[in-house]
């Protein structure tokens, strides 16, 4: 499939961003020091930016931005509409606390829980929405794995964990569970990831050209010629070819970006805790650029069907 | 609305026969043709006139080369391929808008360009490679079964059929309802054993292709009646003398 | 629960707001069309269906004619070269100033000598219209393409049916069982043939494709033959020696339609060996078995001995033709086995196919209870046929051999009994005609300037060549000489050549109308493009001045010093005529017209084109040609349509056929000047249909042949005996051998006496039989693409998508050999020169050939593409690789009988090559301006108009 940068920019940013919700909703529910909720508090309102700028940078991709409104009527059966909708739904509960604001810490009263939890979650459902764009299409057998959506979910929160950490990190209280929680997530993530890669390039396509074509089962056709001497939309957008060499080298680059350097900011945190907040800012640009190489990978590296007739 | 209507009963669809098609792509140029000014016009070009040369086409005709069995010869075979109208297409459900949508009344399965937002996802949707994103036009487009013509009452009744169908200079292409068993496509998918594509991905095209029919090189000398005995009697002096009497009149 | 209404579709909308019914010309199939426009632009252009060629059917040609029509390279205005010949630049001139610029260089040529005036033409259907002009000019320098075309097929058929293959003949689609296609890509009958394998394969008759390339066609046939190319008079010649030899063959055909019988002089040295034995009045003799005597070959009540050495009344000894051509194809030169190797066809298949044809033929004869009356007045009461049916085109006459191999396929079909019966090959009216036709090639020039007969015409006989008192040629082409004698289409790739040559004498003035003649239709197209510039030591130009009128900006319009450009096939009136190329089947005569749908002033800002028809009778009236102008010298036609219907070429007979005289009449009868309104009102077209009784046997159908005559297509409503053994050909034979007052030179006598054998013969092609074959071990050819026209095709926006450049396509076992995977670049080498481009590899070919499509290359500039078009940049012609000569530099590389164009022919030698980024070779870029970068739209406003109008409320 054809790599587009606003689609990568997209999922990644976009995931990012509801990484962060979703830490920051967690650990505003959990704790109980005023600083430390203020800061999370300012993290959950700055990750505004990485969602608006997700959404916005979705909309690049579209032929008719204007009409993206259109996008929210088909709930019922698109994930894309469900992803669309619940991007939007989650700015419901992130105003109500953004609120907070203007009208004091204590304005939501009893709501602020719920509320919070309402915006973790929603911010969970929205990243499976987007995972599952792409999990669901059947033309797309890579996309299928079943390691894609754990990996979208596994993405957010690691890059937005380890943004979290970056920006919340306080030599005094090292919070060595979550550095845990974010080490064994960068490992689950790379073996996730491995696997994924190693079925791909294992996985024949679940279809063959013989049944493309109609022709008897085990009938071998080659092609003799194409239907345009030149390029088309198809060719172009699903016939995207990775040479295998240039896959191999951005696989390991994702690998070392977003598992390589995240261990082992986790491991420095832990031993030399005042390089935390250096390290962890390392880690989560590091892992934010090996998302997107990673995603631009996914996309890559992911044959859709229609190449059968080429 | 990209939820799909109930099965409609009547279902509109294309039978190809690949026995007959000489790849000669008139289908689709006349797709082409008709569409470009038709209700899902136009089908914009780009670098009309240049390098890499880039449209919209919604019929494309590919060819390959079929390897020899123990039974039959290696064959050319030519295969047009455009939208199935599949009756459970995820390219309809998939659309977050709305644009796409199957047909209620006969299955056929369109785009209304006024609320396509040119999102792709049904493209990727398609395993059939049916669907052409403009990005001129900013929206997404494919075979509308030439719907503006087949029940266009300002056009004779004889060419009330899709354009690809029309043109076809072999008729190797058929159009008609395949939810009637009674159709004349239906009976034709029956008799010569018509096969939808990719079956396994439970799209359910409606579209059928009917397959090449066996090659018949080497056997049809046994089914040809007794071969000729050979009458030349070489040892003969003159073999052309078994002619001598022959009684001919004129 | 649904969520929104489905949207409202306007599935009502008129196609367009006017439907004018014409005939395409995106090829010369000349289907019927129906344009309809919106707006004064055009909406859609479909198939006719009530059009006898296609039938409702349309190619994808034909289909964008939309995007020709509308094509940026269209020409505009008439231009006047500026800078050298070949750049393309060129000022653009009104039509006074071009028309008088004309006028002036055809009178001056024409007082000198009208034969200094070349006039040839391309791809055109206005033969009836331009011979006719060059015979009132006074120039035996004319023909059209047909000699580097097919005239191989055209002459062959003639000379031995009366009728050929081409588009003037037809299998019977409706009850053939056994379909054998010789080396046929598209041919110009490209709907019909479609509309009759899709119908032959429903009816589950057997296909059998004999071409070193299996596509198109032969994707679709039963059986693919891989013949090697050049070889299918081998294969022939094998399947006759198989049927002769299991005696299965049809002796009462022969003996009744065929001059089988007829004795053939046994006199070795003698003047008359090999000639008929005749009667004093001229009538040939066979021998009567019954009688035991001899008896008028054409006498009915006897019986006609098939061998046996005769003694005449005078003495003379004599076998019938059918023992000769017996003897030769019984002999085990051409026994399956001895040709297998050479044919690439294993021996097994040549067997077998000779029993499947023999099964199909006479193990189950088509019967039609239809009865008939032959020519003697014998009546039949039923048609009985046999159901093989052949068709062949130009893999057969493509080759230096070609003529005799298109022969052996006639033999092969009159050993059957398979020409114009029930399930065979049938022919089309006007044909059959007497074999020759009687029309012979004009030579003198009369009181007024004209000649006494059109230039091109048929050869009886050595007494009818264009040669001088040396024997040497007097056309510019070499036409009708001893070096190509029956050359009755003339010979296009020789005119630039000889042109540049003086050879025989020097012409002032080249008049070429479409015709790519610098680019695709050449051989040698480097050389040719240096005769074309060329200069003399006074810096003139060797080929004084040439007019050129094309409707497009192809490569040859930078060659012209004046251009004329011509309207599109949509903006003028065009003829096809039964006087030309008819487009009947074999169930009704047909001819056709082309009128202005569209008005080019009209067409795009600036525009004034006019039609080249037009311009033609134009051009003849201002310099006073005798035919065009009324006794006191004013236009006797004041254009082509007025020349369509009061043109009487003679007396009732004009370029069309239909509504004559009052508008009852048909065939012949005086002008209508209602003639035009009668063919739009139906179409555009005109059918007369042959009776049932005459549908079939027409060489010896008594109904047939006087519905023919009194059509006007022959002159007396006699028998066509068809010509197993050519006493034409023998003629020359004996000539060459020292018999009779015309002679050839010395030089030419040893080839004449070999090749006019009248039985049919064959040899190695002359370039593969020159060349070492370890050196060029591989031939090359090329194919028509179904979707694509010669040159024309490229600049037109839609087709260009499907191939906007061309592969060299090679067997996997051949690249193997060479190293070679897909997209590789190669060397390819022929004797004559190197191209190199990119391959593919397809296993549908016979391994020792290789083969692309052909005129996909173009000329950077030309047609109006971008720089970087691929075309130009990755496209590539074979005729860079084709010399116009023999490698031996003797004679053109052509047939040796009919001079026809040996394309295929070609030997070549592939080598791996440095990946490149163009194709080689490649020519300075022609001065032109690329057509806009803007996306094209197409029909955008058709729908912004509908949108409109439903705003609006209207339909
Ligand atoms: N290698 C190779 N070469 C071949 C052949 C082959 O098989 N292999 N085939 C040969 C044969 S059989 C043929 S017939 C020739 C064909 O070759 P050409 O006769 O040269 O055919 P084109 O180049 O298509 O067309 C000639 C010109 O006609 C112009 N034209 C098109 N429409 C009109 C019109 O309406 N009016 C006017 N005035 N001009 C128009 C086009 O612009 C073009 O410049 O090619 C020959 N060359
Ligand atoms: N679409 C389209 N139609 C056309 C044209 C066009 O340009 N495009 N051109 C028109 C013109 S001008 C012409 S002359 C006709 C020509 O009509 P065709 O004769 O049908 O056209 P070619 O492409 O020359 O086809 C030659 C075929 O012979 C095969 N062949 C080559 N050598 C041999 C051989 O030695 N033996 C055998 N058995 N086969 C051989 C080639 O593989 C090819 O398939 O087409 C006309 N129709
Ligand atoms: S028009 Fe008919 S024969 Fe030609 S490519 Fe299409 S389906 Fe095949
Ligand atoms: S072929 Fe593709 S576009 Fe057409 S209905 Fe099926 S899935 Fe949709
Ligand atoms: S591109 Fe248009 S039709 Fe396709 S899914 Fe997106 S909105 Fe729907
Ligand atoms: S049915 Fe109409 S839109 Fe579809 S492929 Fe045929 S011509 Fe094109
Ligand atoms: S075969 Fe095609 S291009 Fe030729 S006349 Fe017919 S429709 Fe036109
Ligand atoms: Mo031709």
């Amino acid at each position: 499939m054809h790599p587009a940068f606003s689609v990568i920019f997209f999922t990644t940013l976009s995931g990012l961003g509801y990484g962060i919700w979703i830490w920051t909703s967690v650990m505003l529910l959990s704790i109980r020091s005023a600083d430390s909720a203020a800061m999370h508090l300012a993290l959950m309102f700055a990750a505004a930016v990485p969602v608006v700028a997700g959404l916005l940078s979705s909309t690049l991709h579209l032929g008719q931005p204007l009409r993206s409104w259109r996008a929210f009527s088909q709930w019922r059966t698109s994930w894309l509409s469900r992803e669309g909708l619940l991007a939007v739904a989650c700015f419901l509960p992130w105003l109500a606390i953004a609120s907070t604001a203007v009208f004091g810490a204590d304005s939501l009263g009893f709501l602020e829980p719920w509320l919070l939890a309402l915006l973790a979650l929603g911010s969970l459902a929205t990243v499976y929405c987007t995972a599952m764009i792409y999990a669901s299409l059947k033309p797309i057998p890579a996309w299928q794995h079943r390691v894609v959506a754990p990996a979208y979910f596994g993405f957010a929160l690691l890059t937005g964990g380890l943004a979290c950490m970056a920006a919340t990190y306080r030599t005094d209280s090292p919070a060595e569970l979550r550095v845990l929680l974010l080490l064994l997530l960068a490992v689950a993530l790379a073996v996730a990831k491995r696997r994924y890669w190693r079925d791909i390039d294992r996985g024949d396509l679940p279809v063959a050209r013989d049944s493309a074509l109609g022709l008897a089962p085990g009938r071998v056709a080659t092609v003799f010629e194409r239907p345009h001497t030149e390029a088309n939309y198809l060719t172009t957008e699903m016939g995207f070819v990775l040479a295998r060499r240039h896959s191999l080298k951005l696989r390991r680059i994702a690998l070392a970006l977003f598992a390589g350097v995240p261990v082992l900011a986790c491991v420095l945190a832990l031993m030399l805790p005042g390089l935390g907040t250096a390290a962890f800012a390392v880690a989560a640009a590091c892992a934010l650029l090996g998302a997107i190489v990673e995603r631009w990978l996914f996309f890559a590296e992911a044959r859709h069907l229609v190449t059968l007739y080429y | 609305m990209t939820t799909l209507p109930p099965p409609s009963k009547k279902k509109l669809g294309l039978v190809i026969d690949l026995d007959t098609c000489v790849g000669c792509h008139a289908c689709a140029v006349s797709c082409k043709e008709w569409n470009a000014g038709g209700v899902a016009g136009p089908l914009t070009d780009e670098n009309a006139y240049g390098k890499d040369p880039f449209g919209v086409w919604f019929n494309r005709v590919h060819s390959y080369e079929v390897a020899a069995t123990p039974t039959q010869p290696a064959t050319t075979l030519h295969f047009p391929r455009s939208c199935l109208h599949c009756e459970t297409p995820a390219c309809v459900t998939v659309c977050p808008t709305g644009a796409s949508y199957k047909r209620a009344e006969d299955g056929i399965v369109l785009v209304d360009e006024d609320k396509c937002i040119g999102c792709k996802l049904c493209s990727w949707a398609c395993p059939y490679g049916a669907r052409e994103y403009s990005a001129v036009e900013g929206v997404m487009k494919k075979c509308t079964l030439c719907v503006d013509r087949v029940y266009n009452e300002s056009i004779p009744e004889e060419s009330r059929q899709p354009a690809c169908v029309q043109a076809c200079p072999t008729k190797a292409r058929h159009f008609g309802d395949l939810g009637d068993p009674d159709s004349k496509v239906s009976q034709l998918v029956a008799e010569r054993g018509g096969v939808p594509l990719m079956p396994e991905l439970g799209y359910a095209p409606v579209n059928r292709y009917l397959p090449q029919r066996p090659r018949r090189a080497g056997d049809t000398a046994a089914q040809a009646p007794a071969a000729p005995v050979e009458k030349l009697d070489t040892t003969q002096l003159n073999p052309l003398l078994r002619w001598l009497d022959r009684a001919l009149s004129r | 629960m649904r969520g929104m209404r489905e949207p409202d579709l306007d599935l009502q909308a008129p196609v367009g707001d006017e439907v004018k019914q014409t005939t395409c010309y995106m090829c010369a199939c000349r289907c019927g069309i129906n344009v309809h426009l919106r707006e004064g632009r055009i909406r859609y252009i479909e198939g006719n269906p009530a059009h006898p060629v296609n039938r409702g059917v349309l190619c994808a040609k034909g289909s964008a004619g939309i995007m020709q029509h509308y094509s940026p390279a269209r020409l505009d205005k008439p231009l006047l070269r500026v800078g050298e010949r070949g750049e393309g630049k060129f000022r653009e001139i009104e039509w006074d100033e071009a028309l008088a610029l004309a006028a002036t260089w055809l009178r001056e040529t024409r007082e000198r000598d009208p034969d200094r005036l070349a006039f040839f033409t391309g791809r055109d259907q206005s033969q009836a219209l331009t011979g006719w002009w060059a015979q009132q000019y006074g120039t035996i320098n004319y023909a059209a393409h047909g000699g580097f075309c097919s005239v191989n097929m055209a002459a062959g058929g003639l000379y031995t049916l009366g009728g050929s293959f081409w588009e003037f003949g037809e299998p019977d689609w409706e009850h053939a069982k056994y379909l054998m296609l010789w080396g046929v890509a598209e041919d110009h009958d490209s709907n019909p043939i479609k509309l009759g394998l899709g119908h032959l394969k429903g009816r589950g008759a057997k296909v059998v494709a004999v071409n070193p390339v299996r596509s198109g066609y032969g994707a679709i046939a039963d059986e693919w033959i891989g013949i090697r190319p050049g070889t299918d008079g081998l294969f022939a010649f094998a399947l006759a020696h198989e049927l002769l030899k299991a005696d299965r063959i049809d002796l009462d055909y022969l003996v009744r339609y065929t001059n089988a019988h007829w004795l053939v002089v046994q006199n070795p040295g003698g003047a008359d060996d090999g000639l008929f034995a005749r009667d004093a009045d001229g009538h040939a003799w066979c021998w009567d078995r019954d009688a035991n005597a001899v008896a008028p070959a054409t006498a009915t009540g006897i019986s006609p001995a098939v061998v046996g050495e005769r003694v005449l009344p005078d003495g003379r000894r004599a076998v019938p033709a059918f023992q000769l051509m017996a003897q030769r194809y019984l002999d085990p030169q051409y026994a399956p086995d001895a040709v297998a190797e050479r044919c690439g066809v294993p021996t097994d298949t040549i067997r077998r196919i000779a029993r499947e044809l023999a099964a199909a033929a006479f193990d189950a004869p088509v019967v039609i209870e239809q009865p008939w009356t032959d020519t003697h007045g014998v009546r039949h009461e039923r048609m009985v046929g046999r159901p093989v049916a052949f068709h062949a085109m130009r893999g057969i006459s493509a080759h230096s051999n070609g003529f005799h191999t298109c022969r052996a396929l006639h033999l092969l079909q009159l050993l059957l009994g398979a020409v114009d019966t029930p399930g065979s090959f049938r022919y089309q009216p006007p044909f059959p005609r007497p074999i020759p036709p009687a029309n012979r090639p004009g030579r003198t020039r009369l009181a007024n300037g004209a000649l006494d007969a059109p230039p091109l015409g048929f050869i009886h006989g050595p007494e009818d060549l264009l040669v001088d008192a040396d024997g040497q040629p007097r056309r510019l082409d070499h036409a009708y000489s001893w070096r190509y004698p029956l050359a009755v289409h003339g010979m296009l790739h020789t005119v630039i050549r000889n042109a540049w040559a003086a050879d025989p004498k020097p012409v002032d003035l080249l008049f070429l109308f479409m015709a790519n003649m610098s680019w695709n239709s050449a051989m040698n197209t480097g050389e040719t493009m240096r005769w074309l510039t060329d200069k003399n030591a006074d810096g003139e130009y060797r080929i004084p001045k040439i007019i050129y009128s094309d409707a497009y900006s192809s490569e040859m319009v930078a060659y012209a010093d004046l251009v004329l450009p011509d309207t599109t096939y949509l903006e003028r009136f065009d003829a096809i005529s039964l006087l030309d190329r008819p487009i009947s089947d074999a169930d009704r005569a047909a001819d056709a017209i082309r009128h202005p749908v569209l008005d080019p002033g009209t067409q795009r800002e600036g525009r004034d084109v006019r039609g080249f028809q037009s311009v033609l009778i134009d051009l003849g009236a201002r310099i006073g040609l005798p035919a065009l102008v009324d006794e006191d010298g004013s236009p006797r036609y004041t254009d082509y349509a007025d020349y369509l219907v009061n043109h009487e070429r003679a007396p009732g007979v004009g370029l069309l056929a239909g509504w004559r005289g009052d508008g009852t009449l048909h065939g012949k009868g005086p002008p209508n000047p209602a003639q035009l309104d009668r063919y739009r009102e139906n179409g555009g077209f005109w059918t007369a249909e042959v009776p049932a009784s005459a549908r079939y046997f027409k060489m010896a159908n008594r109904d047939y042949l006087q519905w023919s005559q009194g059509m006007g297509f022959i002159a007396k409503a006699e028998p066509v005996v068809l010509q197993l053994y050519s006493e034409t050909l023998q003629k020359f034979r004996l000539a060459a051998q020292g018999h009779g007052p015309v002679q050839p030179p010395d030089a030419e006598r040893g080839r004449v006496a070999a090749y006019f054998d009248p039985l049919p013969i064959w040899y190695e092609p002359f370039e593969g039989a020159q060349l070492e074959q370890t050196r060029f071990p591989l031939s090359a050819v090329t194919q028509r693409p179904p979707f694509m026209y010669h040159a024309w095709g490229s600049q037109n926006a839609w087709l260009r998508q499907i191939t906007a450049r061309n592969f060299l396509y090679l067997h996997p076992d051949t690249a193997a050999r060479h190293g070679l995977a897909d997209d590789d670049w190669v060397h390819v080498d022929s004797h004559h020169g190197r191209i190199t481009v990119q391959c593919r590899l397809a296993g549908n070919v016979q391994p020792d050939t290789v083969w692309t499509w052909n005129a996909i290359g173009k000329r950077r500039g030309a047609w109006k593409l971008s720089a970087d078009a691929p075309e130009s940049a990755k496209g590539f012609l074979l005729n860079h690789l084709i010399s116009d000569v023999l490698p031996r530099n003797d004679y053109a590389n052509a047939d040796p009988v009919t001079g026809q164009a040996a394309w295929f022919d070609l030997r070549v030698a592939i080598r791996r090559a440095e990946a490149g980024e163009v194709s080689l070779p490649q020519f300075a870029p022609l001065e032109t301006r690329a057509a806009s970068n803007e996306p094209l739209r197409y029909g955008a406003d058709f729908r912004s108009a509908r949108t409109a109008r439903r705003g609006e409320g209207k339909p």
